[in-house]
């Protein structure tokens, strides 16, 4: 027998070949997945003021779908009242412009000609075709100045029903879900109670005062950033990882290594 | 080396002493030799007793600190996020041992994942022994055991869950209430005394801690003593294979070799546990927050061995039957009490009768110790994957939240189709592992009727290639041949057409149906393997029952 015949034949050739081959699967699957970079460069120049760029910025990115003059088409609802808080949040969370119609606009890397001037211009024009919320200051949204146990027991009343305990989110129906929270900055937390966007109820200030939700967002941002102290923390979605991990880790661990103790010498051939 | 001829005094004077007064020597002398057969699926069992001893050990140490109480404090401890927060004094005690007991967290998430495991241990035992037919006489008794230690199992993980009071364990209490309550008549009582008034009341978390701590573990320790020492009087199975049969057991003494891997196999759990425990984190209950009635969390689920009631709880149409067309002559819930205790009974009742039902089924009054290998006996193979498949399914659907949330499909149609499969699943399974439990025995056939490859190719004179098989190895060739077929009631009518007695009526008319199926030898072991390369073909479910008269 020579030695390849000998490895061949080996116990464990085939769970080795097996996974070779799912390995192969794997890397051509990645290398044919991968996604095609946008490239849209149009930035619109000239300075008149913030209105009117932005209304050209807005018929070259938003208008296909939300109408040349705001007023919402078949693909895309009005904007008029919405206010320059909720375009911030949809235009810099990536989630609008929208890349295709879905049950849910997901957060996404943001287009080149998207920066904090090109949104501020967008939100310029779409506050003047109505009122509506204002982007928060920076004051409003500042986790320091909140009290992390009443915004606690806020976050647990009324938002861990479709976003979780720990802001890991959720799955709501029809294909819809509850982001999870780990990458909204607190401007973004904030705009989000005050304008509801997609799935999200509006949380008003006579609903929740801006102190309490200045409260809320030191919650968030202080669970978010805590260390898990008891290890890996399973994604923080709680008992079907944990279930998982003790079925997959634990058991298998255990299975194995009763194999191993009762296991018979190799014959020599 | 010197042998050692006489005792030493040191050992032979406390030993003498003790002998005089408990006569242990003898029974020292009868049961250190005992035999037991070695297999790695016989030591799944063990994952189970060494996982309860852990529970116990770290159960214990919990208990110094927990303060079993509903009493409203407002949180002063180092968990900076809820400081100030009022809430229950068992919760508060929860959040003391992680955070400000020396080494509490640890021992939290080592009592919960050894329940964890704990569950998951005596699920694939029982699975083991049921797959091998271990439960069949003389075991029957000892089977039953097991099957009420699984249920105190899960009856302790909801007790235990519930106690630290935290947003999770309300969920897991109010889903409890709520099951309570639906049932008919007795429901309303049944609420209020369980929770001392209305829910929550303040009486639960004593209640169940006593039930936790004292009367569960309590009836657990006794039942695993008695499943233990009925093992040991009934000796364990063994496989089939060379020299073994149903009047001896094959394998190493209890002491030493037995005891080194059983005491081994303990060190390989406690490892595991106590692995798990630094370096997964487990029921954060920091993060849950304190429980209210008023609040509920996405991702509310319960601990796995529960996952089943809940999936079968989630796929449930809103079903319910108001009483002569009103509410208020009473409402049966039906959405609530079938997901309940319809899939539990199902599974229970299942475990605890089959093997009865199996024995009037076949006819199978005798003693067994050689264990079936799961393809021999292919019915009974088929219905426990039926059975895996049925829980399975409902196990799954108990996370599909998360399922929906991180796959990215729709909540409703994972809905839609569990409800579909939960009844096309079992059944298909049940196809599926009944042709592949005859594929792999016509393949057992093909081992004693060709051989094994040899991997040398031979060309012959016309040119044709053949692979030369050898004879099986000894020790395979036994394993195969400790195949029985499976016992059938004498089922045919007579000379006269008179069917047999007891097989007479509709019952025993599907009980003789059922025997028929269900026994008799499928694909019989000498007649080749039915490939039609020259041995006897054999017809799809050969008729011949010659080896079962």
């Amino acid at each position: 027998m020579t030695r390849i015949t000998a490895w061949r034949r080996h116990p464990l050739a085939r769970y080795a070949v097996l996974i070779f081959a799912l390995a192969l699967v794997g890397m051509a699957y990645t290398a044919f997945a991968q996604a095609s970079q946008p490239a849209d460069a149009a930035l619109a120049s000239g300075r008149v003021d913030d209105v009117a760029e932005g209304k050209a910025l807005f018929e070259a990115h938003c208008g296909s779908c939300h109408g040349l003059n705001a007023q919402g088409t078949g693909t895309g609802p009005t904007l008029i009242g919405v206010g320059a808080a909720a375009v911030d949040f949809q235009v810099s969370t990536g989630r609008m412009p929208a890349a295709d119609p879905g049950a849910q606009a997901p957060r996404k890397p943001q287009p080149q000609w998207v920066n904090e001037d090109a949104i501020r211009k967008l939100g310029a024009y779409v506050q003047s075709l109505g009122q509506g919320p204002t982007v928060p200051s920076a004051e409003q949204v500042d986790p320091k100045l909140g009290d992390a146990g009443k915004g606690g027991e806020l976050f647990r009343a009324n938002c861990i029903q479709c976003h979780n305990w720990a802001g890991a989110g959720g799955a709501l129906t029809q294909g819809k879900y509850a982001p999870n929270l780990n990458e909204s900055s607190p401007t973004q937390i904030y705009e989000a109670m005050i304008t509801g966007p997609q799935a999200m109820p509006v949380f008003n200030d006579s609903t929740i005062t801006p102190e309490e939700k200045r409260s809320m967002i030191a919650y968030i941002t202080q669970v978010r950033e805590q260390k898990d102290p008891g290890g890996f923390g399973l994604g923080r979605i709680g008992p079907v990882t944990e279930g998982l991990v003790a079925w997959i880790a634990g058991l298998t661990a255990l299975v194995l290594s009763a194999i191993w103790i009762t296991a018979k010498k190799r014959q020599k051939s | 080396m010197s042998e050692l001829t006489t005792v030493p005094k040191a050992i032979g004077g406390p030993s003498n002493y003790l002998d005089e007064r408990l006569g242990a020597g003898n029974f020292l002398k009868r049961n250190l030799r005992k035999v037991f057969p070695d297999h790695w699926s016989f030591l799944l069992g063990e994952i189970a007793l060494y996982s309860f001893v852990i529970l116990l050990l770290t159960g214990t140490f919990l208990t110094l600190w927990f303060k079993p109480s509903m009493m409203e404090i407002e949180y002063a401890g180092s968990y900076a996020p809820l400081r100030g927060v009022m809430m229950s004094e068992a919760y508060a005690s929860s959040l003391e041992i992680s955070f400000d007991v020396r080494g509490g967290l640890l021992m939290r998430q080592m009592h919960h994942w050894a329940a964890l495991l704990f569950v998951a241990g005596m699920t694939v035992h029982a699975l083991r022994v049921f797959f091998t037919g271990a439960y069949r006489k003389p075991r029957e008794l000892n089977w039953i055991i097991g099957v009420l230690l699984l249920t105190l199992a899960l009856a302790e993980g909801l007790t235990g869950y519930s106690l630290p009071d935290d947003l999770l364990s309300g969920a897991g209490l109010r889903i409890t209430e709520g099951v309570a309550i639906s049932l008919p008549l007795v429901g309303t009582y049944i609420t209020f005394f369980l929770f001392g008034g209305e829910y929550p009341g303040e009486d639960v978390i004593a209640r169940f801690y006593s039930l936790h701590i004292l009367l569960i573990p309590g009836i657990i320790l006794a039942l695993v003593s008695a499943h233990m020492v009925l093992m040991w009087m009934q000796k364990h199975t063994q496989m089939p294979g060379k020299g073994r049969n149903n009047h001896n057991v094959v394998g190493a003494p209890f002491y030493p070799a037995f005891m080194a891997k059983a005491g081994a196999y303990f060190l390989f759990t406690f490892a595991v546990i106590a692995g798990l425990a630094t370096f997964a984190q487990i029921n954060p209950i920091w993060l849950f927050g304190p429980y209210t009635p008023a609040d509920i969390s996405a991702g509310s689920q319960p601990d796995w061995y529960m996952g089943f009631l809940e999936g079968a709880l989630r796929i449930m149409p809103s079903w319910e039957i108001n009483m002569f067309g009103t509410a208020n002559a009473g409402t049966l819930p039906l959405s609530v009490i079938i997901p309940a205790l319809v899939p539990m009974g199902i599974i229970m009742t299942g475990l605890a009768l089959y093997p009865f039902l199996e024995q009037w089924v076949t006819g199978d009054k005798r003693e067994h110790h050689v264990a079936d290998r799961p393809r021999n006996n292919p019915h009974r193979t088929s219905i426990g994957i039926s059975a895996i498949t049925f829980y399975g399914l409902l196990w799954l659907l108990g996370a599909n939240d998360e399922i929906a949330a991180n796959f990215h499909v729709s909540l409703n149609w994972t809905t839609y189709v569990g409800r579909v499969l939960i009844f096309v699943g079992p059944a298909l399974a049940y196809l599926i592992t009944y042709r592949m439990c005859l594929g792999l025995q016509r393949y057992d056939a093909g081992v004693i009727s060709h051989g094994v490859e040899s991997g040398v190719i031979k060309r012959l004179p016309h040119g044709e290639f053949i692979e030369v098989h050898t004879p099986p190895a000894d020790d395979i060739e036994a394993h195969v041949r400790g195949k029985r077929p499976v016992l059938m009631l004498p089922v045919d009518d007579d000379s006269s057409g008179i069917p047999p007695k007891g097989m007479r009526g509709p019952l025993g008319k599907l009980r003789g149906l059922m025997s028929k199926a269900y026994g008799g030898e499928k694909i019989p072991l000498d007649d080749g393997h039915g490939d039609g390369d020259g041995h006897a073909a054999i017809g799809e479910g050969s008729d011949d029952h010659t080896l079962t008269r």
